[in-house]
This record gives structure tokens, C-alpha cells and sequence, in this order.
């Protein structure tokens, strides 16, 4: 049976679990004189038993798909006798899903040499002795974690104390979602870097002045070395990133300062929202609103004054992506701003102080702080922004700070090298992982420090 | 009058203007924040809107059987095999007499959409007594032909097409065999390369089978991460270090997702690519943070007495939780989840490296069906070199959009109605 079916019929065992174990709390109760003299009330017998028949069977199916694809390779590529066996892990994966093709019928079982053919015979009925056998295991412990949960319902059992002590394991495990996470990320983009480390070197990567990924097919091509000096990239994520920060910074900070210092009730409440608005655009439409009205208009307007402007220039993406991050700038900005004791807009006014004076020379050292996490956290948003620079920003890895030439960044490089046809060994695949790191490492970094610095600050007015 | 108080009474006009010059810094930014707002959606709605309509030709077509080579039209082998291009071909020669270069027919008979083959098949299917006799029937144009139609007269000599095309079109259009339809197709069709038969309906049927795998894992499990962390976790090290990872993880780029989700569930889990369940899982873990941090601070808000109360009463922990602080809480819950949802919906990065990429004419019928979602498909269309494309990329947008308000005034009147001031 399939997954999907063996899941609905799951729910059904363990509804009928759930009532039996209703029904038999009940009949437990009624010569004590009623559920007053259980232990705990009928709903935790019942739950307690429609957890005995779950939860054991989905780790049994959670175990069982997780090694058995393994298991079953493992037993087809020992039936082949010892010549047909490849050496190689690539040899070994052309060899399976070779395999695996004449096993679905995609493949004409006489096109192939004999040894492979009676392989996917093996194949087809292991496969079939697997599901077979999978569905039996499935509903026999579904069944016996059902029965026990069933049997194990007397009055003096603690049933309340031992539901509550599973949920909160399940929650716990829910909370620890988050480091599996980040574990994950880690380790997906590690290990694949350490096999990239393994084929260029480190000091190539970081310092090296030349990218241009495409390494070739064959030995003896032309141009057979690819070159993985991400020094461009790194320029490029810059460039564009510190062009956005250019927009973003004092717009976003001046809006803030007038939405909390200035601006009536009734303005803020319109002004904040609709500028809000701009934080919740897909990055998609910003791309291509970068792409097909800004860049254009960008290089008109440049040729209209006799400069050579590029179609694809860092300038379109940097000022729309400006654009994207004025709301984390101004949000963050505001609430640190309001944080700011009023005493101390009091005493700066009472001693005679204008507003602006106030909050140039006051309100706004107190609060750079928080401002300077704000935009730490806008720069980390801006560097690990993908979609504007993908459709708006260059392939070309250009060593440049001229800001109407087109440049490439980290994150462009990373989904050329991911989409489309990829070999996963290829130096050219796993600098994509490399880059990860990098954007991970430079990311991380700066979530680390302004997240310390704004909680910092808070603390420090609280 | 002292010293001090004539300088300072020199120095006024000079700090008033200042000051007046720091508040319109302060307009001139919102101003600037706003006005980006405003030419970001009138460019978006400019160039999007005209994709809502299409253009259709009427011709006179003879639904002649030996041109068709259909004899019985009740059959649907016989119509699958039908030769319809055929007799749209004859109706256009017939409609423009005396194009024998072998060039120009091309070119004329490049005037409707090749999809036209389709709506006569339905229209036949529809009503077999068609079949054998002559009839007016309203082809769709193709996609050329319709943006000329849609661009205004002053502009229509820069067209891209040919001379003797835009005379045909001037023609079609001065008898008044034209017609600007509504464009429900856009609506229901897959991708296609011909702009005129592309459609968002199965990038729409992707988004909503991706965020019904999201909204699945992602509520449940945040919610109870945020309970646990809230009510049970005690505090120490590991606890301090889940939230910190919780925090990070909140400010990751999405393209991380992405590297893990094809690292992790297609490389070492054997997940099929291209699938909504994967999407689903992938963009679950990138919602996660944004819920369990919403889903805290909706705990928060719930005030100690209503447990003391329960507790008071003899509730356990876990009762006072679920019977209690759960159902006062959900309402910012949800709030927070809606937010995240609609984050997700429009996120495209990560979609982009587990190959959601894919050119999808289908509509997926199941989570584990190879399908796009409407962010990639927006990219798709923003790449590709037809001129049509723009609009519909910007309509596709403005569907986006209208779902992404939609969600997020949801979320507002939700917090609205639902919340409880304690």
C-alpha cells in the first residue's frame, strides 16, 4: 500500500483505539460507582491508547522509508556478479537507475546485457516483498501499540500524568526544529564546501580576481580550467548592497524620525502602513520592476547626458533594492526612537533647545544604537537578496565599483550554478555550497551582532 | 539685553529655518518611500492590465469534411486527428484573396493563434450538426496580431510586423471582425510558449497545494514550539541557544533554504524534485521562525491571572496551557501565521534551487506532482523574449499582489476583531 494510504488508514485505527479505549474506561468505572474514581478521566485512557497505536507505527514507517531504498540497492548491486559491478560511485548510480529504468519498463529489458536485466527482476520483486511487507509491519504494531494501550486501562492508572508527559516531549521535539535547521544548513553547506576545498584551493577561492566557473567536459578540452577567484562576487554583493544602503539609510531613518517625532496621529497611522506595504512585495516584482522600467529609464536618461550606461547596471538593482529595505530601516528606527526616555526630549527643551536640535544632538545619540542594528540588519537582508539581482544584475563577473557597469554577486552565482542541468561532483556545482558558506558566515555575523546590539539597547532604557 | 541673550536672538532665525529644513528632510523621505510605492503599482497595473483581455478574429469557416478527414464528428478519435489548421487556413485565404506567394500565406495565416485549432475542435465536439456546413466563427487571435490591436493608434507604425500583416489586421478590424474578449483562459491554462495560450492556472493550483503543505507543518509545529519555549522550556543554556537559533534562523537569506532543502531532502532524503510537497517542506522551515516568534509573543499577551486561576482550580500545567492560554492566544497565532504564509507565497529564491522551475503545461493534481508556483512563474515569463509576455508577467504580478493583500488584511481584521485588550 502506499504511504498516503497507509496514513489514512492509520487515522482510522486510531480512532477506533481512541473509542475502544473510551468505552472500556467507562465500563471500568461504572462498578467503582463512576469515572470520579479513576485515576484520571476517560478522555486520557482514551488518548492514551490512540497514542499507543500511533505513535509506535509512524516511527516504524519513519524508520522503514529511511533505510529501505538503501537496503534494497545494496541487495541488487550484490546479486550482480563481480565484472559487472562498477568501481566507481558515478559508475554505480548510471549502473542503478539503469536499472531502475528496465525494472519500470522504460527501458526494453532485452536492449541490456542479461546480468542487469535479471537485476531489475530482482529489483521489481523486492520492491513488491517491501511494500507487502511494510503494510503488514505497519498495521501489526499499529494494532499491538493499540491492544497494549487498551489492555494496560485500569482505574489506578496514571493516564492523565503519562498523555501530558508524551505531548510535551512532542512539543519539545517541535521546538527543536529550529536547530535541526540550522544544523542542516550547516551541514549542507560544509560538507559540499570541504569536497570544493578539496578541488580549489581555499586561498584561490577567496583571493583570487577571476570567475568564470565553466570547467570542462572532457580532459583535453579548451579552457579546461575553471576559475573560482569569488573576489568579483564579493565586489559585486557590495557594490550593490552599499548602493541600496545609500537609499535605504537616510530615507528610511528621516521617515522614522519624522513618523515618531513630528507626524500627527492620524498621518502616522496612514504613512506606516503604506510604507510598510513595501516590505511585503514579492522580491520577484521588485526584479522585475528593476529590470524592465528602472534599468531602461536609467540608461536613457544616462546616454541623454553622454554616459555609456550598462543594460544590466548595478545602479537599477542597488536603488530598487534600496527601495525593498527602506521599511526594515524605518520600522526598526521608529521603535528604538519611541524607546528613548521622554525625559530626556524634556530636559533638552526646557533648556531651550529647538525640536530639531533635540533630536540631532539627544534623541538620536541615544537611540544610534538600535539604529546602527537596524541597518546592520537591512545590510544582512540586502547581501542575502536574490531575486532583484538575479533579473536585474549581470552574470559577468566584473572587478569594478562603477556603479553603472553590470556586476554579478554572490547570490546570481549560486542560482546559475543550481539551475539547470548539474553534475553533482563538478567543481562548478559545489562552488555554489561554497558561496553558501560565505553568504551563511557574512549573514550570520551580522544577525549575531546587531541582534546583541538592539538587545542590548533595550536593556539598557528598560 | 545680556551678551548671551543677543546672540541667541541672532541665532534664531538661523536654528528656525534649520529647523524647518529637518522637518521637510523628514516629508521629502516619506514622500520619496511613498512616491516609489505609487510608480511601483501604476507601472505594474500599466503594463498588466491589457493581459486581462484578448483579442478574437471572426471568420467564415466551412467545417468541409474532406478537409477535416472527418466523417462522423461524434467521434473523438476522428476530431483528435482532425484537421482544423487546415480550414482556418482556407477561411483566411478565402477572407483575403489573392496571396499565392508562399511567404505571405505564411505570414497570413500566422494572423491567428495556433491554440485557434483547440476552440474549433469544442466548438464541433459541442455541436457535431456543425460538420459539413459554413458557419461565422470567432477564432483567437495570435498574440501579435493582439497586441496591435491593443496598442494605440499613433503607435501602430512601430509594430513589429509586416506591412501587408497590419493592412490584414486594419482590415479585420474596419469590418468589424475583431472582438476584445475577456481573458478567461489566463485564468485556467498551464504555461505555454505562445503568450496567447499561457496562462497562471497551474502555477495558481502549484502556490496552493505548496502552501497547504506549508500552512500543515509549519501552524502545528510552531505553535507547539512556541508553547514549549513559552510554558515548559526551563531557563537555561540549551534553552537560550534555541531561542538564538530561532532568532538567526528568522534572518537567514531564503536562498540558505534552498542550498539545505537540495542538499538535505533531495540529495540525501531522495526527494523528487519540482514537487509541492518539497516546496512545502522547504519553505516550512523558512515560515517556522516568523510563526514560533508571533505565536510567543500571542503567549505572551494572555496575563498571568487566567493561569493562576485554572491552576488554582486544580488544572495541570498542560491543562491550563491547552484549556486555557491556547485558545486566548490563537487568535494572535493566527495573525502571525497568515503574515507568514503570505511571506511565503511570495518568496521565490528557494523555489528556484529545488528546480521548481520547471515549464509546466499541466495543472498538478496532487502535492507530488511536478508543478511551478506563481513567484517562479513570474520569473519565467519576465525572461522570456516575447513582447506579450511583459503583460502578462505584470498581470500574473497583479494577481500576486491582489492574494497578498487579500492575506494581509485578513491577518489585520482578524487582529482586530479577535484580540482581547486584558
Amino acid at each position: 500500500m502506499q504511504t498516503g494510504n497507509l496514513l489514512l488508514l492509520l487515522v482510522a485505527m486510531v480512532a477506533a483505539a481512541y473509542y475502544i479505549g473510551w468505552q472500556k474506561s467507562l465500563a471500568q468505572a461504572r462498578p467503582l460507582g463512576g469515572i470520579r474514581h479513576l485515576e484520571s478521566l476517560p478522555f486520557y485512557y482514551a488518548m492514551r491508547a490512540a497514542l499507543w497505536c500511533a505513535i509506535p507505527a509512524l516511527v516504524v514507517l519513519g524508520a522503514w522509508l529511511i533505510f529501505d531504498d538503501a537496503i534494497i540497492q545494496n541487495t541488487v548491486m550484490l546479486s550482480l556478479p563481480e565484472d559487472v559491478r562498477p568501481a566507481t560511485e558515478g559508475g554505480r548510480g548510471l549502473l542503478l537507475s539503469q536499472i531502475q529504468n528496465v525494472a519500470s519498463g522504460a527501458l526494453a529489458a532485452d536492449s541490456v546485457r542479461p546480468e542487469i536485466a535479471g537485476a531489475a527482476e530482482l529489483l521489481r520483486g523486492l520492491r513488491g516483498t517491501n511494500t507487502m511487507a511494510l503494510t503488514v509491519v505497519f498495521i501489526v504494531v499499529a494494532m499491538l501499540g493499540g491492544a497494549w494501550g487498551w489492555l494496560k486501562i485500569a482505574p489506578q492508572l496514571r493516564a492523565r500524568q503519562q498523555v501530558e508527559k508524551i505531548l510535551r516531549v512532542l512539543f519539545m521535539l517541535c521546538a527543536l526544529v529550529a536547530i535541526m535547521t540550522t544544523v542542516g544548513i550547516v551541514m549542507s553547506v560544509l560538507f559540499e564546501s570541504i569536497r570544493f576545498f578539496g578541488q580549489v584551493s581555499p586561498v584561490d577561492f577567496l583571493f583570487g580576481t577571476q570567475w568564470s566557473p565553466q570547467t570542462a567536459l572532457r580532459a583535453d578540452q579548451v579552457a579546461s580550467e575553471g576559475a573560482f577567484g569569488a573576489i568579483p562576487l564579493f565586489m559585486g554583493t557590495l557594490l550593490i548592497s552599499a548602493i541600496a544602503l545609500l537609499v535605504a539609510v537616510p530615507v528610511g531613518l528621516m521617515s522614522a524620525i519624522y513618523l515618531a517625532e513630528y507626524a500627527h496621529a492620524k498621518v502616522r497611522a496612514v504613512a506606516k502602513p503604506l510604507l510598510e506595504i513595501l516590505a511585503g512585495v514579492p522580491t520577484v516584482v521588485y526584479g522585475f520592476f528593476a529590470a524592465l522600467t528602472v534599468a531602461p529609464f536609467i540608461r536613457d536618461v544616462g546616454e541623454s547626458i553622454g554616459l555609456d550606461v550598462a543594460s544590466e547596471s548595478a545602479l537599477a538593482a542597488g536603488l530598487v533594492m534600496g527601495v525593498m529595505i527602506i521599511p526594515f530601516v524605518s520600522s526598526i528606527s521608529d521603535d528604538v526612537i519611541t524607546a528613548v526616555p521622554q525625559v530626556m526630549r524634556d530636559g533638552s527643551l526646557g533648556l531651550g533647545a529647538t525640536k530639531s536640535e533635540t533630536i540631532r544632538k539627544v534623541v538620536f545619540p541615544a537611540a544610534l544604537p538600535g539604529i546602527m542594528g537596524g541597518i546592520l540588519l537591512a545590510a544582512s537582508r540586502a547581501i542575502g537578496e536574490t531575486m532583484i539581482v538575479v533579473m536585474a544584475a549581470g552574470l559577468a563577473a566584473n572587478l569594478t565599483v562603477n556603479p553603472l557597469e553590470a556586476v554579478t554577486t554572490v547570490t546570481v552565482q549560486i542560482v546559475t550554478l543550481l539551475t539547470g542541468d548539474q553534475e553533482f561532483d563538478s567543481a562548478k556545482t559545489l562552488a555554489a555550497f561554497a558561496l553558501g558558506l560565505m553568504l551563511f558566515i557574512t549573514t550570520l555575523v551580522l544577525n549575531v551582532v546587531a541582534l546583541h546590539i538592539v538587545k542590548k539597547y533595550r536593556e539598557q532604557y528598560e | 539685553m545680556s551678551e548671551t541673550t543677543a546672540k541667541v536672538r541672532k541665532s534664531l532665525a538661523r536654528r528656525y529655518r534649520q529647523e524647518k529644513r529637518f522637518q521637510a528632510y523628514g516629508i521629502l523621505s516619506i514622500g520619496v518611500g511613498l512616491l516609489a510605492l505609487l510608480i511601483l503599482f501604476t507601472d505594474i497595473i500599466g503594463k498588466g492590465h491589457s493581459a486581462f483581455f484578448e483579442h478574437y478574429i471572426q471568420l467564415e469557416i466551412s467545417l468541409d469534411r474532406d478537409v477535416l478527414g472527418v466523417d462522423d464528428a461524434s467521434d473523438d478519435e476522428q476530431l483528435n486527428y482532425a484537421n482544423f489548421g487546415g480550414v482556418i487556413k482556407e477561411a483566411l485565404r478565402e477572407r483575403f484573396p489573392g496571396v499565392d506567394d508562399r511567404q505571405q500565406q505564411r505570414q497570413l495565416y500566422a494572423l491567428v493563434s495556433s491554440g485557434a485549432s483547440y476552440n474549433l475542435r469544442d466548438e464541433l465536439k459541442a455541436d457535431p450538426s456543425l460538420l459539413g456546413g459554413t458557419r461565422n466563427l470567432w477564432l483567437l487571435a495570435d498574440d501579435d496580431v493582439d497586441l496591435y490591436l491593443k496598442t494605440p493608434e499613433k503607435k501602430r507604425p512601430e509594430a513589429r510586423l509586416g506591412d501587408q500583416q497590419k493592412q490584414w489586421i486594419e482590415d479585420l478590424e474596419a469590418a468589424g471582425d475583431t472582438e476584445k474578449r475577456f481573458n478567461a483562459s489566463f485564468f485556467s491554462h498551464g504555461d505555454s510558449r505562445e503568450p496567447e495560450l499561457a496562462g497562471i492556472g497551474s502555477a495558481i493550483v502549484g502556490s496552493f497545494f505548496t502552501m497547504i503543505v506549508t500552512l500543515c507543518l509549519s501552524f502545528p509545529i510552531g505553535v507547539a514550539a512556541a508553547i514549549y519555549l513559552e510554558e515548559f522550556a526551563p531557563r537555561n543554556k540549551f534553552t537560550d541557544f534555541i531561542e538564538v537559533n530561532i532568532n538567526n534562523l528568522a534572518a537567514v537569506p531564503s536562498i540558505i533554504f534552498g542550498l539545505l532543502g537540495l542538499a538535505i531532502f533531495i540529495n540525501l532524503f531522495g526527494l523528487p524534485r519540482s514537487v509541492p510537497l518539497l516546496g512545502g517542506l522547504v519553505l516550512t522551515l523558512m515560515t517556522l521562525p516568523t510563526i514560533i516568534i508571533t505565536s510567543r509573543a500571542a503567549i505572551k499577551t494572555v496575563p498571568p491571572s487566567v493561569r493562576e486561576g485554572a491552576l488554582a482550580l486544580g488544572a495541570s500545567k498542560m491543562q491550563v496551557v491547552l484549556h486555557h492560554v491556547l485558545p486566548l492566544a490563537l487568535p494572535g497565532m493566527l495573525t502571525g501565521s497568515i503574515i507568514g504564509m503570505a511571506q511565503a507565497l511570495g518568496e521565490t529564491a528557494p523555489l528556484l534551487l529545488i528546480g521548481m522551475v520547471a515549464f509546466i503545461v499541466d495543472i498538478p493534481g496532487g502535492p507530488t506532482d511536478p508543478a511551478t508556483v506563481l513567484p517562479v512563474q513570474i520569473y519565467l515569463w519576465a525572461d522570456s523574449p516575447e513582447q506579450s509576455f511583459v503583460a502578462m508577467t505584470s498581470a500574473a504580478i497583479m494577481v500576486l499582489l491582489a492574494f497578498l493583500i487579500t492575506m494581509n488584511t485578513l491577518a489585520v481584521v482578524l487582529r482586530k476583531r479577535l484580540e482581547r485588550r486584558w
